[in-house]
């Protein structure tokens, strides 16, 4: 018997000697994980039922309304009606998810382990604000996919199937909208608090208390008034954009009167302020 | 508030322990080395970079155990440190592999698909160590890596540093305020105090001076060290003690003979084996 038969190699330590990648590879792999954190991959199956209970009624909802709108062609459900139709159940997935993208990093003292290595702390924020906005452009989005290809098969002409490529478009663009703003303002309320469900009511909070304002507004004697009120709630606001730049099933763009620019600027406004804050926030967090 | 001054000292290769009391400025030291905050005055190097400037590329080549809890509990070991090598830098299937090997290495191979939360303080501390060592890095900063372990549990770990630091390969700096502890596995000291050095060498040149005598007379004290200030023998009190360097076995027969001369009345007599901590403890008195 040769004697290395009987020797345990115990091969030590290896120097690693392969590619470092660079700052676009660590962002990706920051939004990658941030992104299969938000639908609970990766993660016990706890975390897993609320995001696919979440994505469940959008694709039920989604296949319900492509069925309607094959059997009923002036229904009037349109792309654009299926976002505003999924609008509470967004704001609830925000509440849940964006805490669990931040707010868990700040309580269980993660960032230092994550600042520590060549990832930048402001990356660290794009990071997850596109992990998050993709994760509602998704629900948002890929239901239209299925109300498409459900109208595109059963078009009956190429000028149907092109007036559907026409909708969708629209419609995904107006997902996006939602999914910036959404992500923005919830991202930036979970990030202050490490307690995710001060982090989700905070999110809530948010989007509940500013719907009376926009009723306030809206009741107002000036037209004015009732014209700009949309803007107050974040969830209007987009509605507002949604109205003057698709306009709506019946054609109806009366409640924002003049004010779509308008509308557009201040949602634009506001994801940029939420941007702004959410880096200077992470600007005193690593330094702390 | 200023947390560190004056502070210039330079460490070679090995394991280098940096000890100082809480709030010493251990941490504020390990932040300005990792490029967290930033020096106001004065110069940094590690390993040849300036962390001011060169952050990232100091922070891919050196790993960071902080102090506190800083891992995702509902995340496995496994998924947890080979996101962290990804977020280093390395490709995916490369941090995969590293992961695994560096949790064999801290002792956690069996266990590494179990979910953090789970695991007890000890496990949690080599987790930390795992995610240090995931990218092979050339420096490890190890921030009080005992703090929470049983005894069993401080030797295991201060084995594995000693492994680290001499089988590895790899420079390791160990923060701690208990002295006993970094003394047995270290090459070489640093103490700081209050933000200032007390005293920066090499630990085998700190523990030949360790030994002294210690006279006790019970009067002429000050007498007796004048003689034995004569005698090139340099006293130092403390108390009503007088301690002497024990430079070899004839320092015992000075000491008595210039008792005899002066005819004191001699109490005791006795070697002390000064261990560090003692050493640093009395240097600080004798600054005052």
């Amino acid at each position: 018997m040769s004697e290395a038969a009987g020797v345990i190699h115990d091969i030590g330590y290896q120097r690693y000697s392969g590619p470092r990648l660079g700052r676009g590879y660590v962002f990706s792999s920051m939004y990658v994980h941030g992104l299969r954190t938000a639908f609970g991959l990766g993660r016990s199956a706890k975390a897993k039922i609320f995001p696919w209970f979440v994505v469940g009624v959008v694709f039920l909802t989604g296949t319900i309304l492509a069925a309607v709108r094959a059997q009923i062609p002036d229904a009037g459900v349109t792309y654009t009606a299926f976002v505003d139709m999924m609008a509470w159940l967004v704001v609830f997935f925000v509440a849940v998810v964006a805490p669990e993208l931040v707010s868990r990093d700040l309580r269980a003292g993660v960032l230092p382990l994550y600042f520590s290595r060549p990832l930048r702390r402001t990356d660290y924020a794009y990071a997850k604000l596109a992990a998050l906005a993709t994760a509602v452009w998704l629900l948002l989005g890929a239901p239209q996919v299925v109300m498409f290809l459900v109208a595109a098969f059963s078009a009956d002409n190429m000028s149907q199937f092109w007036t559907e490529v026409g909708d969708v478009g629209p419609g995904l663009f107006y997902a996006a909208l939602w999914a910036a703003l959404f992500a923005g303002i919830g991202l930036l309320v979970a990030s202050l608090t490490g307690k995710r469900a001060f982090a989700a009511g905070g999110i809530v909070a948010v989007f509940l208390m500013t719907t009376p304002i926009v009723g306030v507004m809206s009741v107002m004697p000036s037209q004015t008034m009732n014209e700009l009120a949309l803007l107050f709630s974040p969830s209007s606001l987009v509605f507002g954009v949604g109205m003057w730049l698709f306009g709506t099933a019946d054609g109806d763009t009366d409640s924002i009167g003049p004010f779509g620019p308008l509308y557009l600027a201040v949602t634009i406004g506001v994801v940029a302020g939420c941007v702004a804050l959410l880096q200077a926030r992470y600007r005193k967090v690593a330094s702390s | 508030m200023t947390a560190l001054s004056d502070l210039t000292v330079s460490v070679q290769p090995g394991i280098v322990g940096l000890v100082g009391a809480n709030g010493a400025g251990k941490s504020t030291l390990i932040k300005i080395l990792l490029g967290l905050l930033a020096p106001t005055s004065g110069r940094v190097r590690v390993l040849d970079l300036d962390p001011t400037v060169d952050a990232a590329a100091v922070r891919a080549r050196v790993g960071y155990m902080p102090e506190h809890e800083s891992l995702s509990p509902d995340l496995s070991a496994a998924e947890f440190v080979t996101h962290l090598g990804r977020v280093s830098g390395l490709p995916r299937t490369a941090a995969r592999e590293r992961a695994s090997e560096a949790l064999r290495h801290v002792g956690l191979y069996e266990e590494r698909y179990r979910q953090i939360g789970g695991y007890s303080t000890g496990m949690k501390q080599r987790v930390k160590l795992a995610q240090a060592l995931v990218h092979d890095p050339d420096l490890l900063l190890l921030d009080e890596p005992t703090n929470g372990l049983d005894p069993a549990g401080r030797d295991a770990m201060l084995a594995l540093i000693h492994r680290i630091g001499n089988e590895f390969g790899i420079s390791v700096v160990v923060c701690s305020h208990l002295l006993g502890e970094v003394e047995r596995i270290c090459d070489s000291l640093v103490a700081i105090d209050g933000g200032r050095l007390l005293r920066s060498d090499n630990i085998s040149a700190m523990t030949t001076v360790t030994d002294v005598l210690a006279v006790e007379v019970s009067e002429g004290i000050d007498q007796l060290a004048a003689r034995l200030d004569l005698l090139g023998l340099p006293s130092r009190r403390d108390g009503r003690l007088l301690l002497v360097p024990l430079e070899d076995d004839a320092t015992y027969d000075r000491i008595l003979s210039a008792v005899a001369e002066l005819d004191l009345p001699l109490h005791r007599l006795d070697q002390r084996r000064h261990r560090v901590a003692e050493l640093f403890a009395t240097r600080e008195v004798t600054h005052v």
